[in-house]
């Protein structure tokens, strides 16, 4: 699944390629000192530009801070917040905290899964949806929370999902459709 | 950079800034993230057009939290001589109507108020309409609502590093004795006396000291810590600066977890203008005494709120916990004396400090002095924040200020504490809030993350939540913490679908206490409390689940099933079959709707649609009460 990933990600508005990163990489790298306890911030920053974290430049941090490519895979895949497969154009958070779950949360990942196609952790093969679930987001009061492309939808049921969706699906196969036309010219 | 103004100087220029503002109209909103998620940057901009096509030149401030959630968008309109007016639930469709009425005009738009606004003599805001505020008792929240996060001059105009101010005048060995006086214990949720640990801090002989504020509040269902550093940040940052000059350190850290963007984001804005005013940096206000703060963003771990965790964490290793002697006050941040407090644990110094020791003593019980904070949240009608004074007992925070149980449902259960804390029935709910009696009681203070349960919440299936949680979390150091704590889930998913056997509850049973005492900190220590709590005071709900294959409150899918009652449905309606997703819906137009069994996902989907009047789906429990042609899905598929 990951190499179609890679090849249909190029054709997807605003992905990067692969120079683009290796420059993000070198540039991030130049703004640390070589101290270990630059390890987090800079997983987080790398991430930050890049959307996730590269195998690639997983290496280069290690190489850069002088310690093990094993520790620095450890740290990072320790951590909740670190992802190893990009994500999709339209990001889906399922809250599945407490108030959340108690409100139904569960049903809500059920919808998205189905809606999507797609397991938690998965990203859609054409890179536009991607699915997620995370423990809190702290907006209890509108549980159960769905978040989509950073969009908070509060008080979700599952038929809502499906509602909630179509914007998003209609935007993107428009999207899809473009950057394909646009490619062949 | 102003080094050379005398706090007097900063004080009066904040004092001048804030009464101008107080002259004229103005106009808050709450846009802490709460505020954010239910709209309230729509109605920022609505309001921001709506004003400059009206051309009226009025400040809109935008405040953090006031406790209020269930009132988002909240706004509030304050003018010279009359009281200020806080409205809920406000919509850019509704910002025209108060512009024009309250801002422009002089009608208060009482249909869409929610009460009013009073700053009282510096105990912070109240709207006495609301019975909730006679309960409440603000210290931490205290500004919390009506000052701009992101102007320090609004925090220092009321008041703030008033107490840093005194701090510098005082020894520290004086600051320690008040703190000692006031009887503070650490609001992370041990409730360790907060004096022993600056006192071990100081006394510790190292040239290298740090400070260090954990902001890494994990439990899911729980956001004070959040709303403190999104609405009032820089009680925090004085609280902190004020604990390196009692122990003698220069460094400070503060962990906030990267789910938390915007509190990162406003502490750090309070952060720079703090370094501007010199109230961090060197030489703080004349003394020999310097001090400066860094961001520590956290990567997401629950495990990283345990303190030597959270030290490891920042080091830039996995965050797992240590065993302790030492402790952090001793050997912390790179083997240096660290003292490690919670957000509030800060926020409560500057005013001990000022107001003396005593005073905070007077507020509270016997042995848990001052304030709580609570997040309610749930099945409860108002939902939000609460401070109020320790002591004051369940049943007022749940009935009185969080307004009873939603939608006319029966209370089952209140879960204290998250994922460490355990769940309270109906006959606990008279027991007092302090740190001692919610231990007795099989619970703990923990975050303060409080979420009510009604009649619809199946309490095996919460415990089972819990437990996947701490599961999910533990950092896999201690075995009886990493497969300990997996066997009682499987257990319990056992139990939810029907297949567990009666002698598993004392198996449960067992394997909590092995958890307890293998494990080396407080997340394997309390992970067995949702368990033991909720067999404790729900033990008949375990039981129906595995004698009767019921789930009484018909929430375990593998024990419930969605039916339709012939004589309820309307033929002629369709609801149901158009939105079903997996099209486990049959029926012609004018004929009874009948689910398929094997088809149906149980998604609930025809039990939202079902049109009110006719109320057809019902959901039933055990399966067993299926009439017998729709268990085999024959009368479906006829």
């Amino acid at each position: 699944m990951l190499s179609n990933l890679k090849d249909s990600l190029e054709s997807v508005e605003g992905m990067i390629t692969e120079g683009q990163s290796d420059r993000a990489l070198a540039e991030i790298l130049g703004h640390y000192k070589k101290d270990k306890k630059n390890l987090i911030p800079l997983l987080q920053e790398v991430q930050t530009k890049l959307g996730y974290l590269p195998r690639k430049a997983l290496q280069e941090i290690a190489d850069f801070l002088k310690i093990s490519d094993v520790e620095v895979w450890g740290v990072a895949t320790f951590y909740n917040q670190f992802r190893f497969v990009p994500l999709g154009k339209y990001h889906s958070v399922v809250c599945m905290g407490t108030a959340c779950h108690l409100a139904g949360g569960r049903l809500i990942l059920e919808a998205l899964e189905r809606e999507l196609n797609l397991k938690v952790g998965e990203t859609a093969d054409d890179g536009s949806f991607s699915l997620e679930r995370v423990a809190c987001i702290g907006c209890c009061m509108l549980a159960p929370v769905v978040v989509i492309k950073d969009k908070i939808h509060p008080k979700m049921t599952p038929f809502r999902v499906e509602e909630a969706l179509i914007p998003y699906k209609q935007e993107s196969r428009g999207k899809l459709k473009e950057g394909k036309s646009g490619s062949q010219s | 950079m102003l080094p050379e103004m005398t706090y007097e100087e900063i004080s009066n220029k904040a004092k001048s800034e804030w009464e101008a503002l107080q002259s004229g109209v103005y106009i808050l909103i709450g846009t802490a993230t709460c505020g954010r998620a239910a709209g309230a940057l729509d109605v920022l901009d609505a309001l921001g057009k709506e004003l400059a096509r009206r051309e009226l030149e009025v400040p809109i401030i935008k405040v953090g939290c006031t406790g209020l959630c269930h009132a988002d968008p909240f706004v509030a309109i304050s003018k010279p001589g009359s009281l200020r007016v806080a409205y809920a639930n406000v919509t850019p469709e509704t910002v025209s109507r108060l512009v024009e009425g309250y801002v422009a005009g002089d009608d208060p738009c009482l249909e869409l108020a929610l009460g009013t606004l009073e700053v009282g003599a510096g105990e912070g805001i109240s709207v006495p309409e609301l019975p909730r505020f006679e309960r409440e008792v603000r210290l931490i929240l205290r500004h919390c609502g009506y000052i701009d996060p992101e102007n320090i001059n609004h925090y220092i105009a009321n008041g703030g590093y008033g107490g840093l101010k005194k701090a510098l005048e005082m020894s520290p060995e004086k600051i320690i004795k008040e703190l000692k006086k006031s009887g503070l214990r650490g609001r992370g949720g041990a409730g360790f006396p907060t004096h022993r640990k600056w006192e071990v801090c100081r006394g510790a002989g190292a040239r290298q000291k740090y400070v260090m504020c954990n902001a890494d509040e994990g439990d899911p269902g729980a956001f004070m810590d959040r709303v403190v550093l999104e609405s009032d940040p820089h009680q925090v940052i004085e609280g902190m600066i004020i604990a390196g000059y009692v122990i003698g350190a220069e460094q400070g850290y503060i962990y906030v977890r990267s789910e938390y963007p915007l509190a990162i984001e406003r502490t750090q804005i309070a952060l720079e203008q703090a370094r501007e005013l010199g109230f961090l940096g060197h030489h703080i206000l004349g003394a020999d005494f310097g001090f400066d703060i860094e961001i520590a963003a956290g990567a997401g771990a629950f495990v990283s709120g345990e303190e030597t965790a959270l030290i490891a964490a920042v080091e830039g290793k996995m965050s797992t916990p240590r065993p302790r002697p030492p402790y952090p006050a001793e050997s912390g941040l790179w083997g240096k004396p660290t003292l490690l407090n919670n957000v509030k644990t800060f926020g409560y110094v500057p005013l001990i400090v000022e107001r003396g020791g005593d005073w905070f003593a007077s507020i509270g019980t016997e042995e848990s002095k001052g304030t709580a904070m609570f997040t309610l949240a749930g099945k409860v009608a108002n939902s939000g924040l609460a401070e109020v004074p320790m002591g004051t007992t369940l049943r007022e925070l749940v009935y009185d200020i969080g307004g009873g149980i939603a939608k006319d449902k029966q209370f089952k259960a209140v879960q204290i504490g998250g994922p460490s804390g355990g769940c309270l029935p109906e006959s606990l709910l008279n027991i007092p809030i302090d740190y001692d009696s919610l231990r007795e009681a099989g619970s703990m203070m923990g975050s303060g993350g409080m979420i009510i349960m009604d009649e619809d919440n199946c309490m095996v299936d919460a415990a089972r939540f819990f437990l996947d949680f701490s599961t999910k979390e533990s950092c896999g150091k201690c075995t009886v913490c990493r497969l300990g704590t997996l066997q009682m889930l499987r257990i319990l998913e056992d139990i939810t679908a029907g297949r567990g056997k009666i002698e598993n509850i004392d198996l449960l049973l067992a394997l909590a206490e092995d958890v307890k005492i293998g494990s080396l900190c407080g997340l394997g220590r309390t992970a067995p409390n949702p368990v033991l709590t909720t067999l404790r005071y729900f033990r008949e709900e375990y039981e129906a689940h595995i004698v009767e294959k019921r789930c009484p409150a018909r929430v375990c899918p593998e024990l419930t099933v969605y039916y339709i009652l012939p004589e309820k449905c309307d033929r002629a309606c369709e609801h149901c079959i158009l939105t079903c997703p997996t099209e486990a819906i049959k029926g012609e137009k004018g004929e009874v709707k009948m689910i398929d069994q094997e088809k149906c996902s149980k998604c609930g989907t025809c039990l939202e649609v079902c049109p009110p009047e006719y109320n057809a789906v019902v959901k039933l429990s055990p399966v067993s009460l299926l009439p017998s042609s729709d268990l085999s899905g024959e009368r479906a598929k006829k």
